[in-house]
C-alpha cells in the first residue's frame, strides 16, 4: 500500500502531466470528455499522489485498498491518466483510449483496466454503489475508506439524494463524496439547465458533514479538506470544490460548454500542450 | 395421483425468508436488501437470526440495486427484494449497468409478479418484467411453479455466482414438488409425457397445465407438460425435442405474450424446429382490479384456457 505524500511542487507537476495526457488522449480518440476531466485533475492528484488513498498498483484488488469511485463516469481521461501515472499500467496504453479492442473504454468499466472500481457512464449511480461498498467494508471490519467523485450536473439525478439520505441513515463515516462544482453540464451552464444551488445547504440538510473548497485547483486546499474529513465520525462527508471546466487550456476555459464531449484538433492540441508545458 | 384438494397450498413468495436463513446458516456471506416491502416479500425473516445482514433502504429501488452492486464488489452474495413491477421497472438502468454489465453477484427476488397480485390493479401487475430482464446478457431468469421449486431456485441462486432474477407470487398455489425435487438451472421438468402436443408452462400456469393434460387425456388427447421454470437460459433441447416428438406447442405464462416464456420458445422453434404454436398469456394488454382467481379466469390463465389453446393448436397441426 502506497500512501507517500509528494511535495506541493511535485503535485503541481503531476497535475500538469495528467492534463497533458487528457488533451493527448482526447485528441487521439477525436472524442471523449476533456472539459470535465480537466476540472477534476486536482482531486485525483491529491488522492493518488498526496498521501490520501491507500493503494497498490501491483495488487489492484487488494482488500485493504481504499476505493475511488468515478461516478461521473464519462470523465475517464482524468482517471486513466492518473492510474497510468500511479503505475497501474503503461502510459503508452493511453493512446488506445476509445479505440476498438482497447481496455480503455469510453465510459468506465469495472476492472478495465485494473484500478477502475465501477462501471458507469449512466449518471447518478456511483454514490449508491460507494455506499454499498462502504457498508460491505464495515461488515467485514475492514477500515478502508471509499471516495466518490460526482459531477455537479450529475446532482440533477435523484438517485444521488436517495443515497445521501441512506448514507446518513446508516451512519456511514468512511465515505467521502467530492463534488466537482464546475458549473457546466452537457447542455450548457448549470444555472440555465437546472439550478442546483444552494449545494452545501442541500448536503447539510441530508445530514452530511460539508467541506467547501474555494479553489478546487489549489491542490493544497483540496488536500487540507481531505485531511479534515478523516476526523469526522458518525456521518458521511462531502467536499464541494469550485472548479473550472477545461482548466489549464485557455480555449476550453473560454468556451466550457463547447468542450464537454469532443477532442481537440491538431492545432488545438499543439496550443494546449504549449500552455501545459513544464 | 394426488388431487388438487389434497395438496397443501402456499405462495411462492413464502419461500424467500426461510431460504435466506438457510443460506446464511450454511455460511454464505449473505446480505439482503429490501425497499420498504419486507412484510410482503418476507425478507425480514433473515434479520431475526442475522440482524446485521439485513437492510431496508426505504422506498428507493434504484439506490437499493446500486448499493447491492457495491456490497457485491466486496465479495458479498446479495439479495434484493421488492415487487416485480419495481424490480426491474423502477431501477432498470441500475440493473442493466451495475448488475448485468458488471456481472455482479446480486439476486433480484421479485415478488407479487403477474396479474395475480389482484386488487391493486394494472400499476401493480408486472406483465413485462420477464421481457426486461431476459434482454440483459448474463442474467438468469427463473419463474418457480410452487413453494418448493421457489426454495430450490433461491438456494441455487445463493450458491452460484452472477446476477439472477427470480419471480415469485402472491396467491397460494398447490405445492406439488417435495424436497426430493432436483431443481436444475436451464432444465425443463417433465410433469406429464404425451405424444400429440406439448404444453410448456411456468409459474402459476404449470400446475393448471397438468390439470388440462389430465382432462384432455379423457378426450383421447395425449399431452406432454414441461415445467419450464428457467426462462433464461432456456432448455432449448427440451423445446426442440417436444416439437419433433409431439409436433405442436402451447406455452402458458402469467406475462405478456410478447417478451416472456412464449417469445423465448417461439424463437427457439423458429430457429430450430418450426411447429404450430399457441400462447396462453396476457394478449398484449394491461390488467385491472379484481380477485386473483377472477382475473386468471377473465384472461384465460387457467386449465381451461390451456385446454382451449391445445385444441386450437391441434387443428393447425392437422
Amino acid at each position: 500500500m502506497t500512501t507517500t505524500a509528494a511535495a506541493p511542487a511535485e503535485l503541481k507537476a503531476r497535475a500538469r502531466q495528467i492534463r497533458r495526457h487528457i488533451v493527448e488522449m482526447t485528441h487521439a480518440a477525436q472524442s471523449g470528455h476533456p472539459g470535465g476531466s480537466l476540472s477534476a485533475v486536482e482531486f485525483l492528484t491529491a488522492l493518488y499522489f498526496g498521501g490520501v488513498l491507500h493503494y497498490d498498483p501491483e495488487h489492484p484488488d487488494s482488500p485493504e485498498r481504499d476505493r475511488f469511485v468515478l461516478s461521473k463516469g464519462h470523465a475517464t481521461p482524468v482517471l486513466y491518466a492518473t492510474l497510468a501515472e500511479a503505475g497501474y499500467f503503461d502510459t503508452a496504453l493511453l493512446d488506445s483510449f476509445r479505440s476498438l479492442g482497447s481496455e480503455l473504454q469510453g465510459h468506465v468499466v469495472r476492472g478495465k483496466p485494473p484500478g477502475v472500481e465501477m462501471s458507469g457512464g449512466a449518471l447518478g449511480m456511483g454514490l449508491s454503489f460507494s455506499l454499498g461498498m462502504a457498508m460491505g467494508l464495515r461488515l467485514d471490519g475492514n477500515p478502508a475508506r471509499v471516495y466518490c467523485l460526482l459531477g455537479d450536473g450529475e446532482l440533477d439525478e435523484g438517485q444521488n439524494w436517495e443515497a445521501a439520505m441512506a448514507a446518513t441513515h446508516f451512519e456511514v463515516d468512511h465515505l467521502t463524496a467530492i463534488v466537482d462544482r464546475n458549473h457546466f453540464q452537457n447542455d450548457g451552464p448549470g444555472d440555465e439547465i437546472m439550478r442546483i444551488d444552494p449545494v452545501p445547504d442541500k448536503w447539510q440538510a441530508f445530514g452530511w458533514h460539508v467541506e467547501n473548497v474555494a479553489d478546487g485547483h489549489d491542490v493544497e486546499q483540496v488536500l487540507a479538506a481531505l485531511e479534515r474529513v478523516q476526523e469526522v465520525r458518525g456521518r458521511p462527508q462531502v467536499i464541494i470544490a469550485e472548479t473550472t471546466k477545461g482548466r489549464g487550456v485557455s480555449f476550453m476555459e473560454e468556451n466550457p460548454a463547447g468542450w464537454h464531449g469532443k477532442g481537440p484538433s491538431d492545432e488545438q492540441l499543439a496550443q494546449a500542450l504549449k500552455e501545459l508545458a513544464e | 395421483m394426488t388431487t388438487e384438494t389434497e395438496l397443501r397450498r402456499a405462495a411462492t413468495r413464502e419461500a424467500y425468508g426461510p431460504a435466506l436463513v438457510e443460506l446464511a446458516r450454511a455460511g454464505h456471506d449473505i446480505v439482503a436488501l429490501d425497499a420498504d416491502l419486507s412484510a410482503s416479500t418476507g425478507s425480514k425473516k433473515l434479520a431475526e437470526e442475522f440482524p446485521d445482514r439485513w437492510f431496508t433502504v426505504g422506498a428507493a429501488e434504484a439506490n437499493m440495486v446500486s448499493m447491492a452492486a457495491g456490497f457485491a464488489a466486496n465479495g458479498k452474495t446479495v439479495f434484493c427484494s421488492s415487487f416485480a413491477v419495481f424490480l426491474p421497472g423502477h431501477c432498470y438502468d441500475q440493473v442493466r449497468v451495475q448488475l448485468a454489465q458488471q456481472r455482479m453477484n446480486v439476486k433480484l427476488l421479485a415478488s407479487h409478479g403477474g396479474i395475480s397480485v389482484g386488487e391493486d390493479g394494472a400499476s401493480a401487475q408486472a406483465l413485462e418484467d420477464l421481457a426486461l430482464v431476459t434482454a440483459l446478457p448474463g442474467f438468469r431468469v427463473i419463474v418457480p411453479a410452487d413453494l418448493e421449486e421457489a426454495r430450490k431456485a433461491i438456494l441455487h441462486a445463493g450458491e452460484n455466482d452472477g446476477p439472477y432474477y427470480i419471480r415469485v407470487g402472491r396467491p397460494k398455489l398447490p405445492v406439488f414438488y417435495d424436497d426430493a425435487y432436483d431443481f436444475q438451472l436451464g432444465k425443463a421438468d417433465q410433469l406429464r409425457d404425451g405424444t400429440d402436443v406439448t404444453v410448456i408452462a411456468c409459474g402459476l400456469l404449470s400446475y393448471p397445465a397438468t390439470r388440462a393434460a389430465d382432462a384432455l387425456a379423457d378426450e383421447g388427447i395425449s399431452v406432454r407438460v414441461l415445467n419450464m421454470a428457467t426462462i433464461k437460459p432456456l432448455d432449448e433441447a427440451a423445446v426442440l425435442r417436444a416439437a419433433q416428438e409431439t409436433g405442436a406447442i402451447v406455452t402458458a405464462e402469467e406475462h405478456n405474450v410478447i417478451g416472456g416464456l412464449g417469445s423465448a420458445v417461439a424463437r427457439c422453434l423458429a430457429l430450430g424446429a418450426p411447429a404450430p404454436m399457441e400462447q396462453v398469456g396476457m394478449q398484449d394488454r394491461f390488467g385491472e382490479s379484481g380477485k386473483w382467481a377472477e382475473l386468471l379466469e377473465q384472461f384465460g390463465l387457467t386449465a381451461d384456457g390451456v385446454s382451449e389453446a391445445v385444441r386450437r393448436v391441434l387443428v393447425r397441426k392437422g
